[in-house]
């Protein structure tokens, strides 16, 4: 009986279970989706062995890119808001509420102040086209220099966000002396701790970090 | 699935409209999950659920106010000198050449895997473990390096030469300034090699 219906049975499939299961996937993947603002500057990391992390929170973000031009960005919108106001009223760049909240919403910045008016007051694509050309925030050898924007960004940062966790994310064509300058000015500031990002490398065999991870994966 | 039933509510006006009643409740699912999956396409694209890694680094404590005698000595023996130059290109030495007497025995090598700065590295371990065991260096010793990377050497060397301190378990290293005394120690190298 069975076998004799079966030439009768229609080609077509349930498609309801791949259905639920198509949708189910999209619900995660929309939920675990994290939409970034676009970094001004494409920035391929070196890699390490090292498997620590980024943290979810207080982060201070300096870019470098192969040009050696720097770039800042902290992440929590409060503490953007917080710093560029501080900044507006201490180097009287004169920003109205619109060019703030493009900050605020913003990604990395990479202008002086001389310019950030001007670059913030500009239409998406104009300061996509201005990050191309942007010269990157100036640096000095002194901290406390009128000069050294960078660490005004660092230390007004620092003021609004004390927890603030410090992360270079350069490039690895980038120079030695360009990044020499902001861990100069990581070390004006008496900071000796921050991170590094770095893409993940596998553990070369035969040395002692592999073993380490070798013994460690046997006792677990 | 039931979307049909539209056609049910109508199904009894004559003999003639029968067919309604005989179509099936099922409604072709094909576009919805073509549909679904193109959604889960672009949002796997787009989602950074890989979070990038990072790498810890600690620079020494530098303070003026440091009395000398607390400053941290370093050892003749225990010590070794990388320094990053142009191309990837490492020179290294053993020791910190205080001695302005006699010159250091500057090497080359790269980051390759195989008899690169890993291999002398792990020498470097290996040879203080047995001045330890012969009793010229105390217990509390260890294999320090000290990273001198010069104005030409890139970022990548950088985070390669840290990521050898982390693969080859060296815990005491810093990274210091070049000075003019190890440029010259490259260049004499490298004039000797006939460049």
């Amino acid at each position: 009986m069975a076998n004799h219906s079966m030439p009768k049975k229609s080609t077509n499939v349930d498609m309801t279970a791949m259905c639920d299961v198509a949708f189910l996937l999209l619900t995660f993947f929309m939920l675990a989706t994290q939409f970034r603002p676009d970094e001004p500057v494409t920035v391929t990391t070196p890699n390490s062995i090292s498997e620590i992390p980024l943290p979810d929170a207080d982060i201070m973000l300096i870019t470098v890119d192969p040009d050696g031009r720097i770039f800042f960005s902290i992440d929590n919108q409060k503490v953007r808001e917080d710093l560029i106001t501080k900044l507006d009223e201490q180097k009287g760049l004169n920003l109205t509420e619109e060019e703030k909240k493009t900050f605020i919403i913003g990604a990395s910045v990479g202008m002086p102040f001389n310019r950030l008016k001007e670059y913030l007051g500009a239409t998406p694509d104009q300061r996509a086209a201005m990050d191309k050309q942007a010269p990157g925030i100036p640096t000095d050898t002194i901290v406390t220099s009128e000069r050294h924007e960078l660490a005004l960004w660092i230390k007004e940062a620092r003021y609004s966000n004390p927890k603030l966790r410090i992360t270079i994310k350069a490039d690895g064509k980038a120079s030695y002396p360009d990044i020499k300058k902001v861990i100069g000015t990581l070390e004006g500031w008496k900071i000796f701790k921050f991170n590094l990002i770095t893409g993940l490398k596998a553990v070369p065999p035969g040395t002692a970090a592999y073993e380490e991870v070798m013994g460690g994966r046997k006792e677990g | 699935m039931a979307e049909m039933e539209v056609a049910d509510k109508g199904g009894k006006k004559g003999p003639g409209v029968k067919k309604g009643k005989k179509l099936s409740t099922r409604v072709d699912l094909t576009p919805m999950v073509d549909l679904g999956f193109l959604l889960i396409t672009f949002f796997m694209m787009t989602t950074t659920l890989n979070k990038p890694k990072t790498m810890e680094i600690n620079m020494p404590y530098k303070d003026e106010i440091i009395p000398e005698e607390e400053e941290t000595k370093i050892k003749e023996s225990t010590a070794l000198t990388v320094l990053l130059s142009k191309k990837h290109r490492i020179y290294y030495y053993e020791g910190m050449a205080t001695d302005p007497e006699t010159a250091p025995d500057v090497k080359v090598t790269g980051f390759k895997p195989e008899k690169g700065i890993r291999d002398v590295i792990i020498k470097k371990k290996n040879d203080v473990e047995e001045l330890k065991r012969k009793g010229q260096l105390t217990a509390k010793d260890k294999a320090t390096i000290l990273i001198k990377p010069d104005t030409s050497s890139t970022y990548e060397d950088l985070v390669n030469i840290l990521d050898e301190m982390a693969i080859n378990d060296i815990r005491v290293y810093a990274i210091v300034d070049i000075t003019d005394v190890d440029r010259e120690f490259i260049i004499a190298t490298e004039q000797a090699a006939g460049e």
